[in-house]
């Protein structure tokens, strides 16, 4: 039986794939075997690293030396220098950008640091149905030290030192809102966490309360604390079932343990905990309508002001945030404002969780610090796009929010940045594209999201991005016009502008980050009627290769529409004008003559 | 007190005030249109959901609703920049675009907020194509509905819902297909709506609209072997006119006379006459009531509440079925015409009732649906054939080619058309409680009142309360429009009269019967009510006889065909009884 | 259950629990429990993750292996669900990725048996808070 003292990681993520990975293996094993070491040293294909820029990757362990930019040749190098000698293979070793260093050890590469976990520090750690799992990496120890160690007003100021903004798509500095709702003065105020993640690919509030739902209570209380309310209530999405579960057990232990109900920790301090259900209405994430589905209400917005934080609830003082936001809290508290202020960028401090989806090959729930920038979530931690296909967009925010181009690569990414681009942080959603994605069918699937999901209250949301829409739908069918383009962002620009709430005003972002973005694609679709991701149906046109067919006459004889001429024996042509795309040609030809454009 | 500059204007208002509101007080007038504000009536819609009324506010990202943005110190505002004249158009032209356009029938022409709006901004096309919301046509007795030309706007769900308390109307659905609607697509009429039809007094399109029976009474007039009646409520003599273009608060009795015998009604009477009629019959069951709860009498139940609303009475049936024994069973005027008019007159003038057409102009959209209660009829026939509106008898006048203007003052035909100052504020709220004060003072303490202007009880105030003195015996009563008002105070007699009411009069529409859903539109201009209410009381005023008991046709018509009142012929044709309607009746 | 009266209580409790997992987590002795934590958020679910944890503790005791079975959240790795973090005492943790009834097999008899390593191992790629 092998006893193997050595192993070589090797990266066998589709990007590494790309760049010979398996010959590397190959090799190795091959070199091994060479020098009688196969049953001492260990070759492992492993899932991605993420790293896939510097890709393949080998790594060895046990001493955890990070090779990069392996060639299926350096395997010999690799065995005789590295694992016979014991000597480290200095140009294979990562160089940090920084100071140009080589390092070896990969616990100390950048690219570890590339994410933090905060908010998702105790997901997949801990069993979330237990609450002494979370205790024992020092849950509820923040709310601890809010009642026995700080004021109200400490905790708040704490809150805004530490610059944390809103993680629910606004942005809105966190430490201000609870001071506005801690100013008011009521016989009740409630802190409500909202829990209502709508927006589509976009699920790190599930994780969150699925993973760590501790956390939330602890944060909630240590937010009822500061502004002065004994009663949260949690709105969070029927379609959540496993979240609503973990949350119940969650409050019912906190309960039993004395973390919520009266007196908490001898501090005289109460705060006890409720879940309201959501109906899956996106509109309900916008914290007034929020509000209103809790009363009981139509869930659709109001204007502000007033703020929730002066008539919420029952019109009471509320202070409403979502869940990332609260999972931060605790550890703000615990390790201070100065510890989490110096992660990310001046105006967005601490991390984000995003949720990356699309083409690209590591689909997956990722936590970074503000002011990384896309290439860097893209190719180092998302490992690159799928089947080595070209970049073309990142969508981020959601329906909210807009396209983001290769020119856009390299803006760090902070709340200010991504509205400066035409784009919002949302919550998180961030829907990678590669070549294969046409911008006008990706605008017209967030307005239909958006139409679906407008509550119908002001004029802009419920007739324009209806109209919106409907044009969108004349552009990918082949009938738009300059002037429908013209029209589309007057229409759009219209909508931001008048809207009455956060979704409406920012629902024509799609369409505005589109046509600024990629304004050439969208004169494709109606000048000359090209849809060049051959996505939009319409557009496409059936031709005959000239040098392929052979005149066999079988694709004229089975269309129904007598769309195809030619003479027998001689290279036959469809008439575009009378083609209806039915495919039935194709599907005769034997010659492969027939394709679509 | 804040400052702030309006399109270069220094304008100075009070903290708390809107942007619209500041302009306005500076002059400027900005457009609006889901906005609805009555002043002084505690209406106002403003869900900021048209965005009509947007504004430039320098240092600000968007546009803000002028009628929901309360003005800050130092504020600079633009109301009429390029930008903003763009996007007001544009949204008007998103509206237009999910609109039936068919202003050439619309029941609303000429009177469509929507259409004036677009004149002021100069529509001339819309660029925009697309789907038309499509929804099927509703009705019941008294409102139509065509949500295809909805815009959306809320009034009516506030009006319904915050005024009324009736709870028939809210937005469902959402996006492109929300639409106001009675829950789960009912029919309106199955509903818990009570035709108030103030839904459809503050729609500023033609989605709410009246059933118009102005064809039904055309044919009434035309039919040689009809003897057809006409009755004219007392709130229709001072808003009429508006549609002719008279000042608000004219007052056109005699040219509406006038105008009704040219169009050709038989007989021309006055509701008035029968106002009159109903303090006798409301007034003795008061003090019947009272003295048998000072006799101790169980089955007595106080406070009276009037019965002369059709909109409060069913709305009593649908939300109060525990409490029918507490309003007054007399009918209410229109009714106690019909059924004084197709008895008493019709035999003292020889035509059979199904021969007699009784029309009655009301300011009131309820007063259809009343006309239509079973119970009002008489094998099938109804007291009241037809229920026309103030609006519809303008448009039969008009349609008649007759101008009011043009109209000499003729008086009323005899006997049903002789009435006091009494019967005329029963068109304002607290009306009906004054003219009833007039009387019952004089009945139970045999003395003659020498003020007879009740003040207190005048006024646009939801709720009124006063307490009079019968010489020694103290009788508090109480007024109350808007149906919300009266659910409060029917839940503080349910939960044992605190404040020890004898007598509450409850009128749905604000202001009364002069605000009603019958009425010229006053697209919330409440200073029409205000004039409607003042030329009530000065036709009160004006009136040689003041006090029901002392109209000499009332007391003749006792003396001839009633005995008393109260008595048992009264009882037969001028009183009802109410209805559980809580929940719907199954059809069989 | 005792409540929680103090912040003194609350760091007492969390000294306990701490030190309770340190011993099966940290411990070096071979004798002590593998623990495997399985990632059951809603998408951990829905590819698999309870059956395949249903499958190793079959599978456990079928081999006589003792194993502290543990739900957790989400571990990010939407891309390699159902994803398992197994720790065997004495070596560090490693997160395995599409596990399924086969790649389970392997784990157990090459990797927990053997310290053999086993294909499809997920690298982990992020930074922990220090506590």
């Amino acid at each position: 039986m092998a006893k193997y003292k050595m192993h070589v990681l090797v990266c066998g993520g589709t990007g590494c794939k790309a760049s010979q990975s398996a010959q590397i293996v190959e090799n190795l094993k091959a070199v091994l075997t060479e020098n009688g070491l196969q049953d001492e040293v260990q070759v492992i294909t492993t899932g991605c690293f993420g790293f896939c820029e510097k890709g393949p990757i080998v790594k060895m362990m046990p001493d955890n030396t990070f090779y990069t930019q392996v060639k299926p040749e350096d395997a010999r190098t690799i065995v005789e220098e590295h694992i016979i000698k014991g000597r480290k293979v200095t140009n294979l070793l990562y160089t940090d950008p920084e100071n140009n260093e080589h390092v070896s050890d990969s616990k100390h590469m950048g690219f570890y640091k590339k994410q933090i976990r905060i908010a998702l520090r105790n997901c997949g750690f801990i069993d979330p149905e237990n609450i002494d799992e979370s205790i024992s990496r020092g849950g509820y120890e923040a709310l601890g030290k809010c009642l026995s160690e700080m004021k109200p007003e400490d905790v708040i100021q704490e809150i805004k030192l530490s610059g944390l903004r809103g993680r629910g798509g606004g942005g809105f500095p966190t430490g201000l809102k609870w001071e506005i709702a801690s100013k008011n003065h009521a016989d009740q105020k409630y802190v409500v966490c909202n829990a209502d993640e709508g927006d589509p690919g976009a699920f790190m509030d599930r994780s969150i309360m699925e993973g760590d739902p501790h956390s939330i209570i602890e944060a909630m209380a240590i937010c009822g604390y500061a502004i002065g309310a004994t009663k949260g209530l949690v709105y969070i999405r029927a379609e959540y079932p496993l979240a609503i579960d973990r949350l119940q057990i969650a409050i019912k232990q906190a309960r039993e343990y004395g973390l919520l109900g009266q007196d908490i920790m001898g501090s005289g301090f109460d705060f006890d905990i409720e879940l309201r259900y959501g109906a899956g209405a996106f509109v309900c994430g916008e914290e007034t309508a929020l509000i209103h589905s809790m009363e009981g209400k139509r869930g659709e917005p109001t204007f502000k002001p007033p703020f929730p934080a002066v008539s919420g609830y029952l019109g009471k003082p509320t202070n409403v945030n979502n869940v990332e936001t609260f999972a931060n809290i605790p550890v703000i508290i615990t390790k201070g404002a100065d510890w989490f202020n110096k992660i990310g960028t001046e105006k967005s401090k601490g991390t984000k969780v995003f949720a990356l989806a699309g083409q690209i090959n590591n689909v997956g729930l990722i936590e970074v610090p503000m002011g990384i920038t896309l290439r860097e979530v893209i190719y180092e931690i998302g490992g690159g796009i799928k089947d080595g296909k070209e970049f073309k967009a990142v969508q981020t925010g959601g329906p909210s929010g807009g396209c983001l181009t290769k020119k856009h690569l390299d803006t760090p990414i902070d709340y200010d940045n991504l509205i400066a681009a035409g784009s919002m942080m949302g919550s998180g959603g961030m829907v990678v594209m590669d070549e294969t994605s046409c911008m006008v069918s990706i605008a017209k699937f967030y307005l239909e999201f958006t139409c679906e999901e407008s509550c119908g209250k002001c004029t802009p949301c419920r007739i324009g991005n209806k109209r919106l829409c409907e044009m969108l739908t004349k552009i990918s069918k082949g009938n738009g016009t300059m002037e429908d383009l013209y029209e589309l962002r007057n229409l759009a620009a219209v909508i931001k502008d008048t809207a009455l709430c956060g979704l409406g005003q920012t629902s024509p972002n799609p369409v505005l980050s589109t046509l600024d973005n990629f304004w050439d694609e969208y004169v494709e679709h109606v000048v000359d009627k090209k849809c060049r991701a051959g996505v939009c149906k319409s557009l496409m046109s059936y031709e005959i290769d000239q040098t392929k067919c052979v005149g066999c006459t079988a694709c004229a004889r089975n269309c129904p529409v007598g769309a195809i001429k030619g003479e027998k024996k001689m290279p036959h042509t469809i008439d575009p004008a009378v083609c209806i795309k039915c495919g039935a040609c194709i599907e005769r030809c034997k010659f492969g003559a027939i394709s679509i454009k | 007190m804040v400052k702030l500059t309006i399109d270069n204007k220094p304008v100075e208002v009070a903290e708390g005030t809107t942007i619209l509101k500041a302009a306005r007080q500076a002059g400027i007038n900005i457009p609006t249109l889901c906005y609805f504000e009555l002043d002084g009536m505690k209406f106002e819609n403003k869900p900021g959901g048209c965005r009509v009324c947007v504004v430039e506010v320098e240092g600000r990202k968007n546009l803000a609703p002028a009628c929901a943005t309360d003005v800050m110190e130092g504020m600079v505002v633009h109301t009429h920049s390029a930008r903003v004249i763009n996007a007001r158009k544009t949204v008007v032209e998103l509206i237009l675009s999910d609109h039936p356009n068919d202003c050439l029938q619309c029941s609303k022409s000429g009177d469509c907020e929507l259409q004036t709006l677009a004149q002021k901004l100069g529509i001339r096309e819309i660029p925009f194509k697309g789907e038309q919301s499509t929804y099927k046509k509703d009705s019941t007795l008294s409102v139509e509905r065509d949500m295809d030309k909805c815009i959306m706007c809320r009034r009516c769900e506030t009006m319904c819902n915050k005024i009324q308390s009736v709870g028939a109307l809210s937005a469902v659905n959402r996006g492109f297909e929300a639409v106001v609607s009675p829950a789960f697509d009912q029919p309106l009429g199955e509903s818990s709506c009570i035709n108030c039809g103030q839904c459809v007094q503050v729609c500023p399109v033609g989605a709410l609209s009246l059933v118009d029976n102005v064809a039904d009474v055309m044919k009434a007039i035309a039919d040689p072997t009809k003897t057809v009646v006409v009755q004219t409520a007392p709130a229709v003599r001072v808003a009429l006119g508006e549609e002719f273009g008279m000042e608000p608060g004219s007052i056109v009795t005699g040219k509406m006379a006038a105008a009704l015998r040219r169009l050709g009604f038989n007989y021309v009477f006055d509701t008035d006459w029968s106002a009159d009629l109903t303090i006798m019959e409301e007034g003795t069951e008061l003090l019947g009531r009272i003295g048998k709860v000072l006799a101790g009498d169980k089955t007595a139940k106080l406070p009276i509440f009037t019965s002369c609303c059709p909109g409060w009475v069913s709305f009593y049936e649908k939300n109060f079925p525990d409490m029918l024994e507490y309003p007054s069973t007399a009918k209410s005027p229109q009714q106690m015409f019909g059924a004084v008019a197709k008895n008493y007159f019709a035999e003292k003038i020889g035509v059979k009732r199904e021969d007699m057409v009784v029309v009655s102009i009301m300011p009131c959209l309820a007063k259809k649906s009343e006309a239509a209660r079973e119970e009002f009829k008489v094998n099938g026939n109804p007291d009241v054939d037809f229920s026309l509106t103030t609006r519809e008898l303008a448009h039969m006048i008009k349609q008649c080619n007759l101008n009011l203007n043009d109209m000499p003052s003729e008086d009323f035909d005899s006997p049903l058309g002789e009435s006091t100052g009494a019967a005329v504020i029963f068109g304002a709220t607290g009306g009906v409680m004054e003219a009833a004060v007039r009387t019952a003072y004089e009945v139970f303490t045999k003395k003659k009142l020498d003020n007879i202007d009740f003040e207190v009880l005048r006024g646009f105030d939801g709720v009124k309360t006063a307490t009079v003195d019968f010489a020694g015996t103290p009788i508090n009563v109480a007024v109350a429009y808007g149906l919300n008002n009266a659910r409060i105070i029917m839940e503080e007699v349910r939960d044992g009269n605190p404040r020890g009411f004898h007598a509450v009069e409850v009128m749905a529409c604000p202001g009364g019967c002069i605000g009603g859903a019958g009425q010229p539109y006053h697209h919330g201009d409440s200073s029409i009510i205000r004039k409607r209410m003042e030329a009530t009381y000065r036709e009160d005023a004006g009136k040689p006889i003041r006090k029901s008991h002392e109209n000499p046709s009332i007391i003749a018509i006792y003396k001839e065909y009633f005995g008393e009142p109260c008595g048992h012929k009264s009882h037969e044709l001028l009183h009802t009884h109410y209805f559980d309607r809580s929940k719907k009746i199954e059809k069989e | 259950m005792t409540k929680v009266k103090s912040l003194a209580d609350l760091k007492a409790m969390r000294e306990k629990f701490q030190s309770n997992l340190d011993v099966r987590e940290k411990s070096n002795n071979q004798e002590e429990m593998v623990q495997i934590k399985v990632a059951m958020a809603t998408c951990g679910i829905a590819s698999g993750a309870k059956q395949i944890m249903e499958y190793m503790m079959e599978k456990a005791d079928a081999m006589k292996i003792r194993v502290v079975f543990t739900q957790t959240g989400c571990m990010g790795y939407c891309h390699a669900e159902p994803t398992i973090e197994v720790k065997v005492p004495g070596r560090d943790p490693l997160v395995f990725g599409h596990v399924d009834n086969k790649k389970a097999d392997e784990i157990f008899e090459k990797y927990i048996l053997n310290n053999e390593m086993v294909d499809g191992i997920i690298p982990v790629n992020y930074e922990v808070i220090d506590k």
